[in-house]
């Protein structure tokens, strides 16, 4: 008996089975029809191996047979979250094609609406990911301040969460005339509502000790395996686009890219709730100077791009997000291809969750913000 | 590195790829046996350190289908695309780059998914989106009888 | 005292007299049961629906919401309408689980509350047993109830079930500890498990009071170890819905599934009741040293009100935390037990040993 116990603990004949569990495509916390096919010793996940393609809807192949304005009304089905980014990197990619230059006006209204969209975002990244972590009121209290952006949405463009309001050459409606006053309104509001986000969650022991060292991603492979966005900058890459390769209004504005430097699911979380209070200080510096003018150039009727390829990249909530327009000079493009930050953030989940336990695993996905359209595209 | 600079730098160092000035970033066009190496020395060359892969996508073209990489360097800013094409659309082939850029792993299971090529020496290559019973869709012969109604 | 008027023991006496003196002694005694065994079913049954219906309102009131307003007047029928939808429903079994256990967990489950309850003293006079070993019955007892949390989520074949079932096994033979530990501390103050004993030696002050640090502490940790016992967040690791979707309940549905859900509310009130009685003086008004006025209208609110003021307090308490808290991680909820907890309890029965046979608690 004593030698059987003896072999028992100096060898690995302890070890129990390694199983097979399918997080997804129906689950809580892939939030949409991400499926996980995780292999799990007890509780520790041993590998990860992410299917996609269960919302697959084949934008890049219906953009060839639709014209420029048609395609941008596509992208805001991918990232709804950031449906205005989405919009603006399409609309940016075709003005600089044709070397149009929208008036100033409109770079400060797509500049303004990018933030408030980036802020409703990271709101309902917040809610969302509390209540993977259990906190189920976190889901209320971002929800609750969300309504307020999505509000200030639907009175300049009618619509709340896929927005379509950039068109190529501008916007397709001039502000509504409450514009500024309800924007300066709603950040004086939540200037005081972030910090109960705090209180509520960020300075919870429990919260901290569930992810902070959890899920940790170095600078060299965030860089290797391309996540950027406030996931990628939280390992200290510096990959803010709206930095490195300014686009409509930043050029003009004064802003911190938040960066982390410890890359856990702490700092990805931390970064966030720095980014909201840097949205804020953008659109303050914005909303009182929207130049007066024109909300867009008058374009042609159908637009052709000329012959050859065109890059955009901007910035959305979650990341780098690129357009890669290849044009034969008719009305519809060759070939388009997003380069959407979802999908590459995604795949490095097997890389940093390996060896930690499933609600870690949770709470990674969490940090990471994943937003399935996004990835399946 | 400037744009210039780069074109400079690049012509001089590669004197078989084709080197010019696209639409807004440098273009470096390889052949398909070539392009691995390249990119090695393109990461691995200190005063170039292209470290970050962007965006790897396919486009198709009538003889042969073409991988694009826009590639950055997190180091000196610069910017640079490189195309290379396949030999021909049916065997379409290429040397994978994920031992460069572990994302591309990805980028390129979407590329194999929804435009049929095959990269070689990829750890683990398979259908993304579509199960086998689609063809490439990406491709400009895809047809589909049964979602796609011609008028 | 004034508050002995609400005393029950002469409506019992008198049922119990009523009874003997028409019918023989054997049929007495099937007919009493027969009425306790009703009444904690009613008991049971509405209190239940009441707490989800309370839990749901309470769970609004943190989240900014209304929650149920569409049903009755404020939603009142709202959970009435939920038990009968529940009733109503399909019980699928599926088809891979092993039939008998898969049956037989809820069973277990809702066993529990049914036995527990029997010990609790709601008022004077209403309680229908009075071990000389209440307080070890109640811990013996409601150790049962993993047991049919571990047949749930081994019986249902599924993997997620499974997870929840091994976490809530290790998490609750874990956190039993601490209840017991706690309630054994006060035991040594009150020197003895009799809970009706218990309750009467608390007429001159709660124990929570009497026994100040080491009643305090016990105090804090038999609140904690009760909330993790229940399974309730931020402890509800074994059906964590973001991780594991419904935990070991996923495969029940319809009455089966009422069952867990109606044993975790029952198990919910037990030990805020425990809590009531052990530390909080059960069905004693609140007294305040010689406040002579004060005592008096305070002794006017009947007992039974005051047990389920200070139950519902606790409730109120443990729901706090529910909607506040993310939920832990399995190893660290075994880490705050057995390094944390368990340690502690440990040396505040030792406290609270000194502290009694020195003499200097009230």
């Amino acid at each position: 008996m004593a030698a059987i116990i003896e072999k028992i603990i100096t060898t690995d004949e302890i070890k129990t089975d390694e199983y097979l569990v399918n997080i997804g495509p129906q689950h809580p916390s892939t939030h949409g029809v991400l499926r996980l096919l995780t292999k799990l010793e007890g509780e520790i996940v041993h590998n990860v191996e992410p299917h996609i393609g269960y919302i697959h809807s084949g934008i890049e192949k219906m953009t060839e047979a639709l014209s420029y304005p048609q395609i941008v009304h596509l992208t805001d089905r991918m990232d709804y979250l950031s449906a205005h980014m989405n919009n603006e990197a399409v609309c940016l990619c075709v003005e600089n094609a044709l070397q149009v230059e929208v008036p100033e006006r409109v770079k400060y209204i797509r500049t303004i609406f990018d933030e408030l969209q980036r802020l409703a975002s990271h709101q309902l990244w917040w809610c969302a990911s509390g209540m993977d972590l259990g906190a189920l009121t976190a889901f209320f209290y971002g929800l609750r301040d969300r309504e307020d952006i999505l509000d200030i949405f639907e009175e300049t463009c009618g619509a709340r969460l896929t927005l379509n309001y950039s068109v190529p050459g501008g916007v397709m409606f001039d502000i509504h005339p409450n514009f500024q006053k309800n924007v300066k309104a709603f950040i004086t509001k939540f200037r005081k509502k972030l910090p109960e986000y705090d209180k509520l969650l960020t300075d919870n022991i429990i919260f901290q000790n569930r992810t902070k060292g959890i899920g940790i991603l170095s600078k060299e492979d965030a860089i290797a395996y391309g996540v950027t966005g406030p996931s990628g900058r939280a390992s200290g890459f510096s990959c803010d686009v709206r930095k490195h390769h300014p686009y409509s209004a930043y050029p003009y504005i004064k802003f911190d890219e938040k960066m982390g430097t410890e890359g856990d699911s702490f700092t990805r979380w931390k970064l966030r709730m720095d980014e909201m209070w840097e949205s804020m200080n953008i659109i303050e510096q914005l909303i009182d100077n929207i130049p007066e003018g024109d909300f867009a150039v008058k374009m042609k009727g159908v637009i052709k791009l000329p012959e050859g390829e065109f890059y955009q990249r901007v910035e959305t909530a979650r990341g780098e997000f690129g357009v890669y327009i290849v044009s034969d000079g008719k009305k519809n493009p060759y070939r388009v291809k997003f380069r959407s930050p979802g999908f590459s953030n995604l795949f490095t989940i097997n890389h940093i969750a390996k060896g930690w336990k499933i609600a870690d695993l949770v709470a990674i996905m969490a940090t990471f913000d994943l937003v399935i359209p996004d990835i399946d595209r | 590195m400037t744009n210039e600079q780069l074109i400079a730098h690049l012509t001089s160092a590669y004197p078989d790829a084709n080197v010019k000035q696209g639409n807004q970033y440098p273009e470096i066009t390889v052949s398909h046996d070539k392009a691995h190496a390249l990119m090695v020395h393109l990461k691995s060359d200190a005063s170039l350190a292209f470290d970050y892969l962007v965006c790897e996508s396919g486009v198709d073209y009538p003889a042969f289908i073409q991988v694009v990489y826009h590639l950055e360097s997190t180091m000196h800013r610069h910017f640079i695309v490189v195309k290379t094409n396949t030999e021909n659309r049916e065997t379409a082939t290429l040397e994978t780059v994920s031992d460069i850029w572990p994302t591309a792993e990805f980028h390129e299971c979407e590329i194999y998914d929804l435009l049929g090529v095959t990269f070689n020496n990829h750890p683990g290559l398979r259908r993304y989106f579509l199960d086998d019973t689609w063809g490439h869709p990406l491709r400009k012969d895809f047809k589909d009888d049964i979602h796609v109604v011609e008028r | 005292m004034a508050f002995e008027k609400y005393d029950f023991t002469p409506i019992t006496q008198s049922i119990h007299q009523g009874l003997i003196e028409n019918v023989s002694p054997l049929l007495t005694t099937i007919i009493e049961w027969t009425i306790i065994g009703v009444l904690y079913l009613l008991f049971i049954a509405v209190f239940g629906l009441f707490l989800v219906y309370a839990e749901r309102k309470v769970c609004a009131a943190f989240q900014q919401r209304l929650g149920p307003m569409r049903v009755g007047p404020w939603g009142i029928i709202q959970t009435i309408a939920d038990f009968i939808k529940l009733l109503m429903k399909e019980l699928i079994t599926p088809k891979s689980v092993d039939k008998f256990l898969y049956n037989l967990a809820p069973f277990i489950v809702i066993i529990v509350p049914f036995l527990t309850i029997s010990v609790i003293p709601f008022a004077p006079g209403l309680q229908s047993l009075d071990f000389d070993i209440g307080v070890f019955f109640v811990t013996a007892v409601s150790s049962v109830g993993v047991i049919g949390v571990l047949l749930a989520g081994w019986a249902s074949n599924n993997k997620y079930s499974l997870i929840g079932g091994m976490r809530s096994g290790a998490q609750i033979v874990s956190y039993e500890l601490s209840v017991g530990m706690s309630l054994i501390t006060m035991v040594i103050l009150a020197g003895t498990m009799q809970v009706s004993e218990i309750v009467e030696l608390q007429r001159g002050g709660w124990f929570l009071f009497k026994g100040h640090l080491p009643a305090l502490i016990a105090f804090t940790i038999f609140v904690i170890a009760g909330t993790a016992e229940t399974n309730r967040g931020p402890f509800d690791l074994a059906e964590a819905e973001s991780e594991l979707t419904a935990g070991f309940h996923t495969e029940y549905s319809g009455i089966k599934f009422a069952f867990f859900f109606l044993a975790e509310y029952i198990n919910l009130f037990i030990v805020s009741a425990m809590a009531t009685i052990v530390f909080l003086g059960g069905w004693m008004p609140f007294h305040f040293g010689d406040w002579a006025a004060f005592n008096n209208v305070m002794d006017f609110i009947p007992g039974l009100v005051w047990f389920f003021l200070k139950v519902f307090g606790i409730i109120f308490l443990i729901m706090w935390f529910k909607w506040t808290f993310p939920r832990l991680r399995i190893d660290q909820i075994l880490t705050l037990e057995w390094k944390y907890l368990l340690p502690i309890n440990l040396f505040n029965i030792l406290l609270m040993a000194t502290m009694v046979l020195l003499g200097w608690h009230w």
